[in-house]
């Protein structure tokens, strides 16, 4: 098909590389190629024109590569789904800017309702309330060179421990998140969080931490304290704010009081979650401030 | 505390191990866990013990599975 593609806008008798060796005949070789193309293999004695050859070549080489491409797509889509991944990164300055102004200070913001767009969630890109991939994965990268930065500052720094905070605080992570999904099995919550959108959740956190270590760096553990437990509330308040849309029906999630033990667990399940993350921020960051 | 991932597939296999050995009829039906005490009535809110009822049932099914698999390889 690419054969002619190519010559159809090859007027000028160039096909998919310029020939330069055919100035005079390249329109009529365009032509030929045609009709050439799938007949090369019959004509063994063709080989002064090398153009259908090459041109069968590397239309044949190009759809090969096509097809292998495609291949690995689809093996690689069962295992790790990378559509659903590239809905979690597509973020701007703006969005990132005012999704970190919201984990230190969510007091403000009154709508936290993810807006949906026929069905599906709004990119984060134009739409604050909703989870995304990129603040975690910043944020724990950045936590592990601060951390390896607050160790140097006391010397007790050695490459191996940049690779044990890393290890550490990911297997807490993980931990985290299974327990979570656990949790939420066990309380039949009929809900739409995803995995990826729990491990967005619980990543947020290490803003908090970056917050207070850096604190503590420039100005002493007391700074270290009360900047962390600035954080720990404004993350716990966020928390709560965000999943009570989630996990709670819609009444309790209004703010009325709705009685039955299914409500008071679920109400319990997120304020637990939420509890979990001031946790973990304190567990994660007291040692590197001494 | 150095966690590191090796340590996490090692606590995940301990707990299905924990899952898997407990015994039917001298513990679980003891306790009031077993197997035939779990669904008691239809509806649309199983509550957590029944939740917690089916989720060992179903580790020790697919473990008994790996168990026979493995079993038929000489």
């Amino acid at each position: 098909m690419r054969l002619r593609n190519s010559s159809m806008d090859g007027s000028d008798g160039s096909q998919l590389f310029e020939d330069t060796s055919r100035a005079g005949s390249g329109s009529q070789t365009g032509y030929r190629n045609q009709q050439a193309g799938p007949q090369a293999a019959g004509f063994p004695g063709q080989s002064l024109l090398s153009d259908p050859m090459s041109n069968l070549a590397m239309a044949y080489g190009s759809s090969l590569a096509s097809q292998g491409r495609e291949m690995v797509d689809k093996n690689l889509d069962r295992f790790i789904p990378i559509s659903k991944l590239k809905y979690y990164f597509a973020v701007d300055t703006v969005y990132v800017g005012k999704k970190l102004g919201l984990l230190v200070f969510p007091y403000m913001h009154e709508n936290w309702e993810v807006s949906y767009q026929q069905d599906t969630p709004v990119a984060p890109r134009f739409d604050v309330n909703a989870p995304d991939l990129y603040i975690p994965a910043m944020g724990f990268i950045t936590y592990v060179l601060v951390a390896g930065l607050a160790l140097g500052t006391q010397n007790r720094f050695s490459p191996e421990l940049l690779g044990v905070q890393a290890s550490s605080a990911l297997v807490w992570l993980i931990m985290e998140v299974l327990a979570v999904l656990l949790s939420l099995y066990l309380v039949t919550v009929n809900t739409d969080l995803t995995t990826i959108d729990l491990l967005a959740f619980s990543g947020y956190k290490y803003v908090g931490m970056i917050v207070g270590v850096v604190a503590g760096l420039l100005f002493g553990k007391p700074a270290y304290y009360l900047s962390l437990l600035w954080c720990c509330v404004a993350i716990f308040v966020f928390m709560i704010r965000t999943l009570r849309l989630k996990l709670l029906s819609e009444a309790a999630a209004e703010g009325r009081l709705v009685r039955g033990a299914r409500n008071q667990l679920r109400m319990y399940l997120t304020m637990s979650i939420a509890a979990a993350q001031p946790i973990f921020m304190y567990w994660l960051t007291y040692h590197l401030i001494r | 505390m150095a966690f590191t991932l090796y340590t996490l597939i090692q606590t995940a296999i301990l707990c299905t191990n924990a899952i898997a050995v407990l015994h039917e009829e001298r513990f679980l039906s003891k306790i009031g866990w077993g197997v035939d005490q779990g669904v008691g009535g239809f509806g649309d809110d199983p509550g957590v013990k029944a939740q917690v009822l089916n989720l060992i049932r179903s580790v020790r099914t697919v473990m008994r599975v790996f168990n026979s698999v493995e079993k038929s390889f000489p």
